[in-house]
């Protein structure tokens, strides 16, 4: 036992005392910070990147200042320009495109041509599509002359919001949110398959470099073959431990400057109704009059976003991830230290990185169909078995399991890393001595039954 | 008394036999030299030995007792494909390699210093092991072996990657733990450095003992047919049906006949021959060298 945490203190301390650990460790909150804080900023300060785009109609005005202008698209109405004229100018006038507008467009609503040299985003054709076919049922209503048609349709007008509600099996009730349960099994099936991959091919590398440079044998006259590879994958589990640890308070710290310094002019209502919309894709741009309005519905709309997210259960997630994490890590580590030992150098890990490497892209391409259904069979399927189920599980949880197929998963999950282990273990003794020779499944096989 | 033992050792992989039927006694204080062609066992052997790999059947006694699990304290281990990690510094990696034979931290350091300065290398202590030459290498694994003084050190070929002043001083560092009461196993393909080192040898080839036994016992029992005769000028000289010539060299104004005889025949025979073929300066029966001895078995088994 001793010998072994001599091994793990080695395999910690070189590691993290690695130049590009510490760069990596610092950089990489820096740059999620960034991935977070910049597009916030871009959507606070407006794209520099704006477009205008000359409104015409030949022969009417009834579309004037119908389509409001966006962040970024300013549209300019120019009555009475003649489209041949300005489709020879249009460019060096400064315009993206001409929206051209036939008068007979009320009755052949295709009757409308964006022309430009580029291909016109999808979000711009959409917001100019939703503005007009709203101006001209507008204007049908009105050519059957209601009375008091304004009144009535605002009246008439309904938003439709469901609210989602959990029920426990002890009756107990919970408002929950579609959107931040998917947020969160995205966040934590991605996560766990790139602390996974990440270290369990870091564990492999170390096995390699220790054969080639031959240091293997000089350490397995003074330890056992197994307490040098259970030394490695523990040690470097807790460089991962580590580095998560790290990056966590870094990115919350950096975020938390951010916001406190750079956006505390701009005020918490702005901020407030960005994520929402980020988040749940909600409305498209908003009508310039009702802004205010809808502000405030937006602050709403996140408190009980924020709300649901609270009675999200947390405990269960990070206790569940910190469960599939490490049977998950040790699983695939044991078996990536077993492909290191089979190997004489990097390139020839090609082979058999495929089969192990096939599950876990299945597993993350699951998740994310999770998200969608998370009670189909194979979402359920693939977080029983246990190659899959440390991902594709965290994909689930967030919108519940029945605790059975917790359990059930997590018991294959114990099961079947202690066989790997084991295995891994038998392969890794003859692999680490093994030079020259180049390895096939077969020959690996007849390693498992090799006595002591 | 012997302090290392292996009885009847057989380990076989698959269907390859890496070691069939071999015995070894070590006694105490002795250079004991493990020899054989590549890919006779040796290296299969001293594994069985570090307990790196256990045998298919036989068994291994240390100090008439039982090996177990615990001796691999009181055995250090050079082997011969050996390494560093390169990326670590050589004072950490001496360390981290002597914690693993048991060492504690304090007393790991103290020895480490004095065998760093008995070996010259203190100035390398905080340098990458990357920076160092194979020979600076080879002296840090020197120490990394013999640090937990072992009673049983095994040598797998030490002196590749030494030049001749740095190999006299590892050589005389062998000898000097020898003095010091350790035990010392040495393989190698280097037959001047066994018949300078060892007291005794087994020969190891297609993974069975062919020859086994103390260095002086075998040169001699190969000697009986051999001889040497030195003759002034040029001289002819041929074989007859009772003995066969070697070689026939002409130096210096001096010939260096070497003879086999097919029989046992007495010197007085081979003289009466010689006699007549020019002027006899010196006859002797000629040592073979270990050279000879392990090309002349290895090749009859063949």
């Amino acid at each position: 036992m001793n010998k072994i945490s001599v091994i793990i203190n080695r395999e910690y301390m070189t590691r993290v005392r690695k130049k590009s650990f510490i760069i990596m460790t610092i950089l990489a909150p820096v740059l999620m910070a960034a991935l977070i804080v910049v597009p916030t900023l871009l959507m606070l300060n407006g794209d520099k990147d704006y477009k205008k785009i000359a409104v015409i109609e030949e022969g009417s005005d009834l579309f004037t200042n119908v389509i409001p202008d966006t962040k970024d698209t300013d549209y300019e109405y120019l009555p009475g320009v003649k489209y041949d004229d300005l489709i020879k100018v249009y460019d060096t006038a400064g315009y993206y495109g001409i929206l051209w507008i036939s008068p007979e467009v009320i009755n052949t609503p295709n009757a409308i041509k964006l022309v430009s040299k580029k291909q016109p985003p999808i979000a711009l054709l959409e917001h100019i599509s939703g503005s007009l076919e709203k101006e001209i049922e507008k204007q049908k209503l009105l050519a059957y002359d209601i009375k008091d048609l304004d009144n009535i349709l605002k009246d008439v007008k309904t938003n439709v919001s469901i609210q989602t509600i959990r029920i426990d099996d002890s009756g107990q009730q919970k408002n929950t949110s579609t959107g931040i349960s998917m947020a969160l099994a995205y966040i934590g099936g991605f996560l766990m398959y790139m602390l996974v991959f990440m270290f369990g091919s870091m564990v492999m590398r170390g096995v390699i470099e220790e054969k080639t440079s031959r240091v293997v044998e000089v350490i397995v006259s003074s330890v056992k073959p197994v307490q040098l590879m259970m030394g490695k994958i523990i040690g470097i589990a807790l460089v991962g431990l580590t580095q998560f640890l790290i990056w966590v308070v870094l990115t919350m710290g950096i975020v938390a400057v951010v916001q406190g310094t750079i956006l505390k002019d701009k005020g918490i209502n702005e901020i407030a109704q960005t994520i929402p919309q980020n988040i749940m894709e909600e409305n498209q741009a908003t009508m310039s009059a009702a802004q205010t309005e809808e502000m405030s519905a937006d602050l709403q709309e996140f408190a009980k976003l924020f709300d649901n997210a609270m009675n999200q259960d947390w405990v269960l997630i990070i206790l569940s991830f910190i469960f599939y994490f490490i049977t998950g890590y040790l699983l695939y580590a044991s078996i990536f230290a077993a492909i290191g030992s089979a190997v004489d150098n990097e390139t020839e890990t090609q082979q058999f990185m495929l089969p192990v490497t096939i599950p876990i892209i299945l597993a993350l391409m699951v998740a994310m169909g999770t998200m969608q259904n998370p009670e189909s069979s194979v979402a359920f399927w693939f977080s029983i078995i246990p190659f899959t189920s440390p991902i594709v599980m965290m994909a689930r949880i967030p919108f519940g399991v029945p605790f059975w197929q917790l359990a059930l998963s997590m018991f294959l999950m114990v099961v079947t890393f202690i066989g790997c282990v084991w295995m891994a273990a038998k392969v890794y003794r003859t692999g680490i001595l093994m030079y020259g020779k180049k390895t096939s499944w077969k020959e690996m096989w007849k390693w498992l039954r090799y006595s002591g | 008394m012997s302090l290392f033992e292996a009885k009847n050792i057989t380990k076989q992989f698959g269907s390859f036999t890496a070691l069939d039927n071999v015995s070894i006694s070590v006694p105490e204080q002795c250079i004991y030299g493990l020899l054989g062609p590549n890919g006779a066992g040796k290296t299969t052997l001293i594994r069985i030995i570090n307990q790196i790999t256990g045998p298919d059947s036989g068994e291994l006694f240390m100090n008439g007792r039982k090996l177990v699990p615990e001796d691999v304290q009181v055995i250090g281990y050079l082997p011969e494909e050996r390494g560093l990690y390169k990326k670590m510094k050589v004072g950490e990696q001496a360390l981290y390699f002597a914690r693993l034979k048991g060492l504690s931290k304090t007393e790991a350091m103290r020895r480490l210093k004095y065998w760093f300065k008995k070996l010259d290398i203190v100035d390398w202590w905080g340098k990458k092991v990357e920076e160092l030459s194979k020979g600076m290498q080879q002296k840090v694994q020197f120490i990394t072996t013999v640090l937990h003084e072992p009673k049983l050190i095994i040598f797998d070929e030490p002196f590749t990657g030494f030049d001749p002043v740095n190999a006299n001083i590892i050589k005389n560092e062998i000898l000097f733990l020898r003095e010091r009461g350790a035990t010392i196993i040495f393989s190698t393909h280097n037959m001047g450095s066994v018949e300078e080192l060892c007291d005794n040898i087994t020969l190891i080839n297609k993974a069975k003992t062919i020859l086994e036994g103390s260095v002086n016992d075998i040169r001699r029992q190969w000697a009986a047919s051999e001889y040497e005769l030195i003759f002034t000028g040029e001289v002819k000289f041929e074989g007859n049906g009772q003995f066969k010539v070697l070689n026939n060299q002409f130096e210096n104004d001096r010939s260096t006949v070497r003879i086999r005889t097919e029989k046992d025949m007495a010197a007085n025979d081979i003289l009466k021959t010689a006699l007549k073929a020019g002027e006899i300066i010196s006859f002797n029966p000629a040592l073979p060298s270990m050279n000879e001895i392990f090309i002349r078995v290895v090749e009859s088994r063949n």
